[in-house]
């Protein structure tokens, strides 16, 4: 009896990560609705406007696979997932695909069976501090107390980068972003790290983002990438090639402005190809023709997305830095459509 | 000539399974088994294939692999350089911690609750009435939450206390600093010959314990009343106290002081292990309350009577003749109350207390993605925790329940 009651508890676990290997295209179709695992709250990246409407670059990456998928950017349901849900939720199949500022490493795409199918934003782990604490160095942080959400690899780094330099700390784990602004506020810890760009788009939301510094140092390499389960390589070619025509729409010069007249036939045959007036790249991801068409007329290029939601002339005001295009001195390199 | 009528030899027939009452019953017993067996079969196939499906195996290898990450509140020797394996024990520790010392308040809390709700006293009943209803009608996690904001956001931070003029200043004779990081106590240093005051303390406390059973004894025998508290009260501190200064106080106090971010030295209470253990004590503590109620009054008035008519005083009469009726019916609902607080305990996620559920049930399945192997971990120590407390309990119940002369 002990060990059936054992089975019963696996079992109950076992059903709630049912029917993962059916087909996701098929399925979306179906339903017709995108399912997407976003943060809890991330300004600029994905958080719920005043009208309800969630806004951001994470958010656009979504509206953009269901701009491709179903050709209407606004049939997603956004599912707010914590670090610790994240996974799980991508898993059993709650969600389709999981744009939450997620970093690609090598356990999580091997042992934990998922799909990184590119990345969004290059980001690297940074630290904020009061800017009246009088700290210029993240060197100068032994013995500080850091608020830090669980279960990230920003944890990781964190351990790794104290100990590296012979420093302890005292570790404050929080779950949410919200909870971390909130103790980090009220001065229950010194510390806030995580993303560099979390933190520029959490301080742009204080009153007074001014009396907060970020410090120099960049500890860690942190590529942020949508992901998908592993196993469904059709809907993973989906995902991946939807952001690729994000970044060459932007390469090619093609604006949500000027692909109407685009789509009629240019000059250059890979915006042709693209836009599906020559070729039928669409048909060979299993999707309409002007599937990259609906992309850029709905959402825009990659370019756009950044810059509207966290670009310079943004509150949260970030640099392209590492994502530019490549041509222009960044990573952001698309394969070529052919 | 006489007819011997021999009984009808019965053969058995497969239909008695079903129309016999004597088969019946074992008939249907059987199927049922057999049913629920399938049904475990069927779920158990259905999570191999589905882990299959996934391309995941069932291992709990993990455990022995480098957690790499920090714990702040850590009863044993730990580091990220520790195993998720050690990461789970930090965390088992830390619950049992909260969990013990939340039992012990609630319970002294509830006892009190529970006896002055019973006052003649109209303010004192209405106030334990007020704290009974308000804590055991809103959900335990606004309580910790409630409880760990008003710490955060109403203490001093440590910086706070630096400087010429500061703004905040320790108390108790500058020895304690309340801050929003928790609170900063003076901690014991254990000097050389430290372990013979120890030693001393907790002969004490035998001595303590064996006084009490002679006590009880004599009273039982001839009914005299020997002064329990007082001498109990002597033995706690006087023998140690005793052995503290002939020693050359081998055991001396640390006091935090403020050095770089944050205090140092003396004990540290982390204001999640405090909102933790004060917010599962008051819940908890209201429900206790209501369970002494409940015991007091099943025993019946008319023994109050009869102990008032023999000239006992109240407080002996509370003491000797209700609550020894009265514990009959309260440690039973009690070890459920126990079994709750500890179960309870695994919400200290809310706060960031680093117990079981946070540690092994949450950041080493997140680190390493084996959750079922994680989460069937945490269910198996509380199961264990559980039936070990009830255990115990059981035990005591056995020792107080009626006597049958």
């Amino acid at each position: 009896m002990k060990k059936s009651i054992f089975l019963g508890t696996l079992a109950l676990a076992g059903l709630a990560a049912g029917f993962v290997s059916a087909q996701t295209l098929d399925e979306v179709r179906a339903r017709g609705s995108l399912s997407c695992g976003v943060s809890t709250g991330l300004a600029g990246f994905s958080m719920p406007d005043a009208n309800g409407e969630w806004q951001g670059f994470d958010v656009a990456y979504c509206r953009a696979v269901a701009a491709a998928v179903l050709g209407d950017s606004t049939a997603v349901d956004f599912v707010p997932l914590t670090t610790q849900t994240r996974f799980t939720a991508l898993s059993s199949g709650e969600v389709d695909v999981l744009a939450r500022n997620t970093t690609w490493t090598f356990s999580r795409d091997v042992d934990l069976r998922l799909e990184f199918i590119g990345v969004n934003y290059y980001d690297g782990q940074g630290f904020m501090v009061p800017r009246d604490l009088g700290v210029s160095s993240a060197l100068e942080l032994d013995g500080a107390t850091v608020c830090i959400q669980t279960g990230t690899t920003t944890e990781l780094n964190l351990a790794d980068f104290f100990s590296a330099n012979n420093m302890s700390y005292e570790p404050v784990p929080v779950e949410t972003n919200a909870e971390a602004q909130q103790q980090y506020l009220a001065g229950a810890c010194d510390v806030y790290t995580t993303d560099a760009s979390g933190l520029a788009a959490t301080r742009a939301t204080f009153e007074d983002p001014d009396g907060h510094v970020l410090l120099a140092e960049i500890v860690s390499k942190e590529p942020l990438g949508p992901v998908v389960r592993h196993g469904d390589s059709e809907w993973g070619d989906i995902a991946r090639w939807t952001l690729n025509a994000m970044v060459a729409a932007e390469e090619l010069g093609l604006t949500s402005a000027n692909v109407g007249e685009m789509s009629a036939g240019t000059e250059n045959p890979e915006i042709n190809r693209m836009l599906g007036t020559e070729g039928d790249l669409g048909g060979m991801l299993g999707l309409e023709a002007d599937w990259a068409a609906n992309i850029i007329s709905q959402v825009g290029n990659y370019g756009e997305v950044f810059d509207s939601n966290i670009g310079a002339a943004t509150p949260i005001g970030l640099a392209r830095g590492l994502n530019a295009q490549w041509t222009d001195g960044g990573l952001l390199y698309a394969p070529p459509f052919r | 000539m006489t007819a011997i009528t021999e009984p009808p030899t019965e053969s058995f027939r497969l239909s008695q399974l079903i129309y016999d009452t004597r088969y019946r019953s074992t008939t249907i017993q059987v199927i049922a088994f057999l049913l629920i067996l399938l049904a475990f079969f069927w779920l158990g196939r259905n999570i191999v294939s589905n882990l299959s499906d996934l391309g995941k195996d069932f291992d709990f290898g993990f455990l022995w692999s480098r957690a790499g990450y920090d714990i702040n509140q850590r009863l044993i020797e730990y580091s990220n350089n520790s195993t998720h394996g050690r990461a789970a024990l930090v965390g088992i520790l830390n619950t049992l911690l909260v969990s013990f010392l939340g039992c012990i308040t609630a319970t002294v809390l509830g006892v009190f609750a529970g006896v002055l709700r019973l006052s003649n006293n109209w303010i004192v009943a209405r106030l334990m009435t007020v704290y009974v209803e308000g804590f055991r009608n809103v959900p335990l996690l606004l309580w910790i939450i409630l409880i760990f904001a008003l710490m955060t956001e109403s203490t001093p931070q440590p910086r706070d206390f630096r400087g010429e003029n500061p703004e905040a200043s320790m108390i108790l004779f500058d020895s304690v600093a309340v801050t929003n990081r928790g609170i900063f106590t003076p901690g014991p240093i254990w000097g050389e010959g430290s372990t013979i005051v120890i030693i001393v303390f907790l002969a004490s406390l035998l001595g303590i314990f064996a006084f009490r059973r002679y006590a009880a004894k004599l009273q039982e025998q001839t009914g005299q009343i020997l002064p329990v508290l007082w001498v109990s009260l002597g033995l706690f501190f006087i023998p140690a106290i005793l052995a503290q200064l002939v020693l050359g106080s081998p055991i001396s106090l640390e006091y935090p002081s403020l050095q770089g971010f944050n205090f140092s030295g003396g004990v540290h209470l982390r204001n999640s292990l405090i909102a933790l253990w004060f917010a599962l004590s008051l819940y908890t503590g209201a429900f206790i309350a209501e369970i002494v109620r409940a015991g007091i009054m099943s025993v019946s008035r008319g023994q109050t009577e009869a102990a008032f008519a023999l000239g006992i005083k109240p407080s002996r009469t509370m003491n000797l003749v209700i609550l020894p009726q009265a514990m009959r019916v309260i440690i039973p609902p009690l070890i459920s109350q126990y079994l709750n607080l500890t179960k309870n305990s695994s919400l200290a996620l809310a706060v960031g207390y680093m117990d079981v559920r946070t540690t092994l049930g949450g950041i080493t399945v997140n680190q390493t993605g084996r959750e079922l192997e994680g989460i069937l971990l945490v269910g198996v120590f509380y199961l264990v925790t559980s039936l070990a407390i009830s255990g115990v309990m059981n035990v005591y119940n056995n020792s107080i329940k009626l006597k049958e002369r």
